[in-house]
């Protein structure tokens, strides 16, 4: 296969992400959209790592799933938090943080 | 040849019905099960692409571990379904049209861009490209600093996660606390004794 192929894919994939975080309003949701995003950013960094054959880009992607996963954590533990205060998980309605 | 334009467009149309089902599904709960598949399918992508370590961290971090965790906090909080189009105004209408303006326009970046690498199947890589060995041997040595980096931020993002989940002095909370306090003298005694 071209590695173009694999570069519009990762464009669609990125933009349905992209559409998710600006549409819905559940933090829960836009985390998920968030993965998305990254999944397409890693899924670009493979497909050019493959086509100048050098291995960077996949450490690069590593990397980019080590950030994916700090994310998910602190995030999930804001919405646990957001819970345990009986403040309603929706993020128009959530408008600031303070501990 | 065959076979792997094959995979390609089965695993392709597989991650784009995962992504579309993760944004358009009401219930975050079949959220997270689209999300599941899509990097599933996202393995199989990084397998046509040599990348055998990283399919498989794929498998086992993201869609086993990573998702565990989403579907411990759905069930934890209540999947509460959520209007897909939201009452309140034009600002919502936007974010559609800027994505797909956002997809038209990274398509033409990619498919009308003048690199003649971007229309081959890529440099010709041995049998060990992507393999285990060979992201081991880069992350200690080319890129040490930044795999020392990132243990770090694992580390800082697990303290920050049991910082921002611990008990704190809320509405309900309030006589437990008082109960840890009137009990921790006791114990301070009990060691000096």
């Amino acid at each position: 296969m071209d590695v173009v192929w694999f570069l519009i894919l990762s464009a669609f994939i990125f933009c349905i992400g992209a559409a998710g975080v600006l549409t819905r309003r559940n933090p829960l949701v836009i985390l998920l959209c968030l993965e998305l995003m990254l999944n397409a950013g890693n899924l670009s960094l493979i497909a050019f790592a493959r086509m100048w054959g050098d291995g960077g880009g996949q450490v690069f992607a590593l990397i980019v799933m080590v950030i994916a996963a700090c994310e998910v954590v602190i995030g999930l533990g804001i919405i646990v938090a957001m819970y345990r205060a009986r403040l309603p998980i929706d993020v128009d309605e959530m408008s600031e943080l303070r501990g | 040849m065959w076979f792997e334009d094959l995979m390609f467009f089965l695993a392709a149309i597989g991650a784009l019905a995962g992504a579309l089902g993760v944004v358009v599904l009401r219930n975050p709960f079949y959220s997270v099960l689209a999300l599941v598949g899509h990097l599933i399918a996202l393995a199989v992508l990084f397998l046509l692409l040599q990348a055998e370590f990283l399919a498989a961290a794929q498998v086992v971090v993201y869609a086993g571990a990573v998702m565990v965790l989403y579907v411990f906090v759905v069930a934890y909080i209540g999947g509460s379904d959520e209007p897909l189009r939201p009452e309140g105004g034009a600002v919502a209408a936007f974010g559609p049209i800027f994505a797909v303006a956002l997809g038209i326009e990274l398509v033409i970046a990619f498919a009308a861009s003048g690199l003649q690498a971007l229309d081959s199947q890529g440099a010709d890589v041995g049998a060990a490209f992507g393999s285990p060995g060979q992201i081991g041997s880069l992350l200690l040595q080319q890129y040490l600093v930044p795999f020392e980096a990132a243990s770090y931020l694992l580390l800082v993002a697990a303290v920050g996660a049991v910082v921002l989940a611990r008990r704190r002095r809320g509405l309900e909370e309030e006589d437990d606390d008082d109960e840890r306090r009137r009990e921790a003298p006791v114990e301070t005694l009990e060691v000096r004794v």
